[in-house]
């Protein structure tokens, strides 16, 4: 703690700040371009001038970078002072020399930091008279629009996109008033990350392209607080509507779990919801087309269905809400309630929980991981099952500068001297994976086998850690000197952490990351701890429990079933065609709720409209067993009022009390979560994931609509002239309309939007937290496990056979069932292939026949120049892969 | 899945057709290398060797020159295109720099400058059609005792004059 | 074709510890024997003979002042470096960037007398605990290029350079880097950058580069002719440098001086430092060429404050040229004959400082081109009421402590000295309505 003195009052700071940071903290305006929260400072812009005093008695004192100055104690400054602003005033009249005057045409307008720093700055008379420099804009891809003409040099972009997400093609050229900043050659931005561009990009340079295809001011927009669908990781995003569509995903801030980035997956895959051939209504199946069915009429159609019980069985989703399949559970029963998972699978992400509830281990939020200073891997490729995880862990490697920087008295916030401080030291990342990955660039080492053999190698690491732990046989002297290094690692850092996942289907590499754990924890070390599950729910599904699949298939065959229910599931993805047919041909009726017309859906007997995630409320639990609420953000039915879309939980309470012929018990989605937390112990703190619907600021319940929201009276004008009431939000705390809260004194689990008066952009953020990045009112979700067990050693699994076996690779593009419905990231993601390594005896391109799981495919071959000797990478979620499984692949290897 | 191997001299370039360092480059680059700490501290050196055999540096050169040192194009390119002296663009056989800093102002250099595009029919930043000549204007020579001055590609011409710029140019076929 | 050096001057080797050899000689001194038969390497010899520490001390009693410009206490610079077994790697650079408009005193002692400057960088190394060394040599500068490559191959086969110099504990390894042309890169920050191979930009400071330079690593950036003096100083000693001035400066040394525009006999002299801008130009140039009078001169190069012929006589040492609203800069003035139009003069220099700012920091890369516009605008008469005003708003906003490096500061200079002594010139800039 430091005492520094602004404009004659005094205030307690974090010494290790600078004053910028410092200032912001305190809620002080203080304008700024080149920092940012998370890239630090390099004093490029010079906007955050600021007076500083030699001490109280100076009255001349001399401007100094405010991002560039330790907050010391016994520092005196002045942001008010004259010569500060009007040099603070100078300095946008600079850069607006060649900045154009579009703001009305310019996609950032309305949410743009450079507006805000102008009006704040106040510069409002143009004197410049002279021409404009002009730039060349260049094709970023899909995602990203460029418009170099509004560049400010902050060089903000190229510190992200380098220095922070490690991409490679991306670069500042040129010199002078003549910088350009984009690749080198036009073209698609490789970093899984870029759409973190259209945020740290102070102005309209890098902006969001498929927001600019139905483009929308952020100020006219409808926001909710949620949670991306996109993956297990649980980014906070706010997703903005008009007119009954998602028009963009912004990053929410949560200072515990992905603070100012998200991936592209996350960013641009919300298309889904938009699809033209979303059930909208409740519909039943005649022969060749489906017929629409009034709500009414759907719920006694259905309910008519499930009378009885004894008949009935469910699948519930990972996608899903707990509330959605808890409410499938309690109308089917715990007996035959399922998940799409088959038993092999189910089994894994239980082990993986399991694992997670071992004592003493900690679990560490995604911000966390950022801190950690040695990081093992396991048969994870991160970028691709869980990005924000390798967003993450490229921070974690960037210990050692820090450390090195701090020898030398270097504060954290300096970027630059840092970076040059430590040259190429990194702290060490160990990955093991069936072939090279995305992070291979910051990683110590990276060991490409079979997963079998990845597994064996953690357990060489944990004996190395700890001579109690089995010792690996038959190891070779490198992998045993390679064990050696990771342990020597592991046990040299302050904070350890081990991530394994179930993405390979190898249930040892799980036990691996569990004998390392264990290792450590016996050699008094605090490790942690993380398993990357693969759905938005998963971790929730597992708390929750189900059967597996192929219970419900025999069930299905055994003709024990009248009424299969699937809830937000497409059994397509779950089972291979021939064996859904078979199954549903003894299935009377199928009765499918969903928002996605997916296979399962258009086969449905019944097919009831579910929600979204943006047109419903509910709670998912992230895997590091965080459970978030994410909120509906609109109403569907106030544009078309024919809509009927429902949360799933909704359907499927009422057709269980219409059944039993009862009034409805869960009118509010309160009741059915703390339904759910009496129900289930290990769900008891959801509850707490956000606040009730009874939660009000002031007496206020929280808008989801800016204060400027415009055009209401005239949104529906074309449907009818008279200006329905604005829904009624019963279940949570917020409100469809502008009147309400609006500012920084919400929970942080309940802030549609960042915007405070004056701060229109991202960087509003600065307003909601307390200076440790935190939101002030605490970061949003609750964690849900908590130790069970104590760590014990597990047997070394024996090597596996050679042979030619499958191995699932997953693509951020590609792999996720709802982000692949949304049109640009279908364009991103690869056409099925079957991958071998480049010595197998198959010639790229190629085609070759596999039959998996009893369904052939034809598929062309691809040759991946690290693919580990044995395997056969299939691309998850584009075909259908049982990992592990032998293949006779003809020619041999 | 690149089967791209870093250390590949070859890199095909965006209109297809194929760039290779010569074995010379390639030589005096990864001896340059030796002289840092850090490979991509040749950057400059790189970019100047294939500018010498080349006269101007292609974007496959760029990218030929980042696989060599083992970085990103784009920041060889950033380095490329941050200093006057590399050229990202064709130039003909001899480079005239002009010096337009003081020193050659006070002694009219603005003078020779019109002079030499007169005879060459062609502006700064232009290179004639019988892609003999490419002018450019180059900061303070370090000559300024003796200015007007000119740099055509390793000669330095003092005190040079509007009427006897036609002479030096002369010298260059 | 030289310059003109030393002309008209009694050189010995006691008054002009940095020329005196190319007088001595000749001409240049391009070959060992001829270098070792003018006391070439016996400075090193000595070096070796001391222990670090003392060369350091006697190069700060020496009070030898950087002459690369700022005119920095050479001694206390190499006094920041860390000393020791465990201060690892160090590097030491000579800036020979030179790239300041109106300078020419760096490339005469490169291309005249390249061995100087080779033991020069070897007795320094050895005093500061350097392994490894690079001369930052402007790409422009072939001949010396040339030159330094074969003085540093010579310098090697005879055992001066490379592992165990001279069979003592030292080990130095000397590269010539040269660089691709940018002004910035003479600013030691910007040049380190530009030396690891990256845009140049200047580096924030602190740390400084004694602290964390090239690679991270402890780092001493000297200007060419600070280092060329430093032999000299071990060989004579402190008190002999100090008396070098001969009491016309409180500065010591010699230093190497010139003088360019229109003047009878541009040229390049050592003389004592602290010698009158009168001397150099009316005894040593010769004076004004036929019929000009002088309107200004810039005493150190295109960043220095302009000075009026009321200043002639002013000793041209760092103090007192500080005092008289300037700066000593490089020492090479550049006379402005009263032909020339300040407001192009002052364009030319704007122009020069526009397209050399670096594009890191907003004032310079955004404020630089619009002052060149506006210089221009008044120059064509074209300027409009206020332009002058802004003008000088303009010198205080990217003045010192505003931008991240001293080049926008340095541009600023020329500007508002113009303004002050042409106040007449820039009112008729301004369009009449
Ligand atoms: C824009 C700018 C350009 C500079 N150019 C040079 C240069 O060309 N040569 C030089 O020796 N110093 C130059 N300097 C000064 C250096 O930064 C540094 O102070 C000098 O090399 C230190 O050496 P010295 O202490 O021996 O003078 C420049 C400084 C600035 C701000
Ligand atoms: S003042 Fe700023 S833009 Fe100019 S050269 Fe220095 S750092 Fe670069
Ligand atoms: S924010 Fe401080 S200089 Fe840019």
């Amino acid at each position: 703690m430091a005492t520094i003195h602004i404009d004659g009052k005094s205030y307690e700071v974090d010494g290790a700040d600078n004053l910028l940071q410092a200032c912001l903290s305190l809620g002080l305006d203080v304008p700024y371009f080149c920092w940012h929260p998370a890239l630090g400072s390099v004093g490029a812009c010079r906007q955050c001038a600021v007076k500083q005093y030699s001490d109280e008695n100076d009255q001349r004192g001399r401007l100094v970078m405010s991002c560039m100055t330790p907050a010391a104690d016994k520092t005196y400054i002045s942001v008010e002072d004259a010569e500060a602003k009007a040099f603070r005033a100078s300095v946008i009249e600079w850069l607006m020399t060649n900045h154009p005057h579009d703001c009305p045409v310019c996609a950032e307008g309305g949410h743009c930091h450079l507006q805000d720093m102008t009006v704040m700055s106040g510069h409002s008379l143009r004197r410049y008279r002279f021409n404009k420099r002009t730039h060349n804009n260049q094709n970023l891809g899909s995602f990203i629009r460029h418009e170099m003409n509004r560049c400010i040099a902050c060089y903000r972009c190229v510190r992200y996109y380098r220095d922070y997400a490690g991409g490679s093609d991306f670069g500042v050229f040129g010199a002078h008033d003549n910088v350009y900043f984009g690749r080198a050659q036009e073209g698609t931005l490789e970093s899984e990350f870029s759409g973190n561009l259209t945020e740290v990009c102070p102005t309209g340079v890098f902006t969001d392209r498929t927001h600019g295809q139905h483009y929308t001011r952020k100020w006219d927009m409808q926001f909710a607080p949620s949670v991306c669908q996109g993956c297990a990781v649980g980014c906070n995003i706010s997703p903005g509507e008009r007119y009954g569509e998602i028009r963009r995903i912004e990053n929410r801030y949560n200072g515990s779990v992905n603070h100012y980035f998200l991936c592209d997956r996350g960013r641009f895959g919300y298309g889904f919801v938009n699809r033209e051939d979303r059930p909208r209504q409740p519909s039943r199946r005649h022969p060749d087309q489906r017929q629409t069915l009034s709500l009414d009429a759907a719920l006694d159609l259905a309910a008519g269905l499930v009378r009885n019980r004894a008949r009935v069985a469910g699948l519930g989703s990972a996608r899903a809400s707990l509330e959605s399949n808890f409410s499938l559970r309690t109308l089917v029963g715990a007996e035959r309630f399922h998940q799409s998972l088959d038993a092999a699978t189910l089994a894994l992400h239980e082990r993986a929980l399991h694992s997670l509830r071992l004592e003493q281990v900690q679990l560490p939020s995604l911000r966390e991981m950022e801190d950690c200073d040695a990081v093992f891997v396991l048969g994870e490729d991160l970028t691709q099952t869980a990005p924000r995880v390798a967003l993450a862990l490229r921070q974690s490697v960037k210990n050692e500068a820090l450390k090195q920087a701090a020898a030398r008295k270097v504060p954290a916030w300096n970027a630059e001297p840092i970076k040059n401080i430590a040259q190429h030291a990194l702290s060490p990342l160990h990955l093991t994976m069936v072939q090279a990955t995305r992070l291979d660039d910051v990683a110590a080492s990276q060991y490409r086998a079979t997963p079998q053999a990845q597994a064996r190698l953690g357990f060489a690491v944990a004996h190395a850690i700890d001579a109690q732990a089995p010792a690996v046989s038959g190891l070779s002297a490198a992998d045993a000197a390679l064990a050696a290094r990771i342990a020597a690692d592991l046990l040299a850092a302050a904070r350890p952490l081990v991530i394994s996942g179930v993405s390979s289907g190898c249930s040892e590499l799980i036990d691996a990351s569990t004998q390392v754990i264990a290792a450590l924890l016996r050699q008094q070390r605090k490790p942690a701890l993380a398993q990357v599950l693969p759905e938005v729910n998963s971790v929730g599904l597992a708390l929750l429990g189900g059967r597996a699949i192929e219970d419900l298939e025999a069930a299905c065959l055994a003709g024990e079933i009248d009424t299969l229910v699937v809830v937000e599931n497409d059994l397509f993805r779950c089972l291979p065609a021939a064996r859904v047919e078979s199954m549903l041909a003894k299935v009377a009726e199928l009765v499918v709720i969903d928002h996605q017309m997916t296979a399962t859906a258009a086969r449905a007997d019944v097919l009831l409209s579910a929600a979204s995630f943006t047109e419903g409320d509910g709670t998912v639990v992230s895997m590091e067993g965080r459970a978030q609420r994410y909120f509906q953000v609109y109403d569907a039915s106030y544009y078309q009022p024919q809509d009927c879309l429902r949360e799933s939980w909704r359907w499927l309470h009422a057709i269980d009390r219409i059944s039993q012929g009862r009034t409805a018990a869960w009118t509010h989605l309160d009741q059915v979560t703390a339904e759910i937390a009496a129900a289930e112990p290990a769900l008891a703190a959801i509850v707490e994931a956000a606040p009730d619907a009874r939660y009000r600021i002031a007496g206020l319940k929280v808008a989801r609509e800016p204060r400027r929201y415009s055009g209401r009276t005239a949104m529906r004008a074309h449907l009818s002239v008279h200006e329905p009431r604005q829904p009624v939000d019963q279940d949570t705390a917020l409100t469809f309309s502008m009147e309400g809260y609006v500012g920084p004194q919400e929970a942080g689990a309940l802030i549609p939007f960042a915007w405070s008066p004056g701060w229109n952009s991202p960087q509003a953020w600065n307003k909601f937290q307390d200076e440790t990045g935190s939101l002030r009112h605490g970061d949003p979700g609750v964690r849900l496990l908590h130790a069970d067990h104590a760590a014990d050693y597990l047997p070394v699994p024996a090597a596996a056979a050679a042979g030619w076996r499958t191995v699932a690779l997953h693509h951020i593009f590609g792999s996720d069932e709802l982000s692949l419905r949304a049109e640009v990231i279908a364009g991103r993601a690869p056409q099925p292939y079957v991958a071998l390594p480049a010595t197998a005896a198959y010639a790229e391109g190629e085609t070759i026949e596999l039959v998996i799981d009893g369904e052939q495919h034809v598929l062309p071959v691809r040759h991946s120049a690290t693919l580990a000797a044995d395997c056969v990478g299939l691309p998850a979620g584009l075909v259908r892969v049982v990992p592990g499984m032998r293949l006779d692949l003809g020619k041999g290897r | 899945m690149s089967t791209d191997n870093p250390q590949s001299k070859m890199i095909v370039t965006d209109r297809g057709g194929p760039f290779i360092l010569s074995d010379e480059e390639q030589r005096a680059i990864e001896q340059a290398m030796h002289h840092y700490e850090d490979a991509r501290a040749a950057t400059i050196d790189a970019l100047k060797i294939v500018q010498k055999s080349r006269r101007w540096v292609s974007d496959a050169a760029v990218e030929a020159i980042a696989a060599v040192l083992g970085i990103a194009a784009a920041e060889v390119d950033g380095v490329a295109t941050f200093y006057n002296r590399i050229y990202r663009q064709p130039v003909g056989r001899h480079v005239v720099l002009v010096c337009d800093s003081i020193g050659c102002h006070l002694s009219g250099y603005e003078k020779v400058y019109e002079r030499i595009q007169e005879l060459l029919g062609i502006q700064p930043g232009q290179t004639t059609p019988d892609d003999r000549f490419t002018i450019l204007p180059v900061v303070c020579l370090g000559a300024c005792d003796r200015a007007p001055v000119l740099l055509i590609d390793e000669d330095t011409h003092f005190q040079v004059t509007p009427e006897n710029v036609a002479a030096v140019l002369e010298q260059y076929a | 074709m030289s310059s003109l050096i030393n002309a008209g001057l009694d050189v010995r080797r006691e008054t002009h510890p940095l020329t005196w050899r190319y007088n001595a000689h000749g001409g240049a001194v391009l070959d060992l024997a001829g270098y070792e038969a003018l006391d070439g390497f016996k400075a090193l010899r000595q070096a070796l003979d001391m222990a670090p520490p003392d060369i350091q001390a006697t190069v700060k009693n020496a009070n030898l002042r950087g002459r690369g410009g700022a005119g920095f206490p050479t001694g206390v610079k190499w006094s920041l470096i860390p000393m020791g077994a465990d201060a690892g790697r160090k590097y030491l650079i000579c800036n020979a960037d030179e790239m300041e408009p109106g300078t020419f005193k760096d490339r005469m002692l490169m291309e005249e007398l390249p061995f100087q400057l080779v033991e020069a960088m070897l007795v320094t190394a050895y005093a500061i605990g350097a392994q490894v060394g690079y001369i930052f040599l402007r790409g422009e500068y072939l001949l010396a290029a040339e030159r330094l490559r074969s003085a540093i191959a010579a310098t090697r086969a005879a055992g001066y350079l490379g592992a165990r110099i001279l069979g003592s504990d030292f080990s130095f390894e000397l590269h010539v880097h040269e660089g691709a042309g940018r002004y910035i890169c003479g600013e030691e920050t910007a040049l380190i950058n530009c030396l690891e191979g990256r845009r140049a930009n200047p580096r924030t400071k602190p740390p400084f580069p004694q602290q964390a330079g090239a690679w991270g690593r402890p780092t001493i950036v000297n200007n060419v002719e600070t280092l060329c003096n430093v032999p000299a100083i071990l060989l004579h000693g402190a008190e002999w440098f100090r008396s070098l001035s001969q009491g016309r400066s409180s500065d010591a040394g010699s230093k190497l001086y010139g003088v360019s525009g229109r003047a009878r006999r541009t040229g390049l002299w050592e003389l004592p430092i602290g010698t009158t801008a009168r001397e150099l130009l009316e005894v040593h140039a010769g004076g004004m060429q036929e019929g000009l009078q002088l309107q200004a001169w810039l005493p150190g190069g295109a960043s220095t404050d302009f000075l009026m012929p009321e200043h002639l006589d002013l000793a041209m040492d760092y103090d007192t040229i500080a005092k008289a609203g300037s700066r000593m800069g490089t020492g090479l003035i550049m006379v402005i004959d009263d032909q020339q139009d300040m407001l192009k003069v002052v364009s030319n220099l704007m122009m020069f400082m526009a397209r050399e700012s670096c594009g890191w920091c907003t004032p310079c890369r955004d404020g630089l081109p619009w002052v060149r516009k506006v210089v221009d605008a008044l120059a064509a008469g074209q300027g409009q009421a206020g332009d002058i005003e802004w003008l000088r708003g303009m010198t205080r906003n990217l003045g010192p402590g505003k931008t991240f490096c001293a080049h926008a500061p340095g541009a600023m200079e020329p500007l508002q000295s113009a303004i002050k002594y042409f106040p007449a010139r820039f009112e008729q800039g301004i369009q009449s309505v």
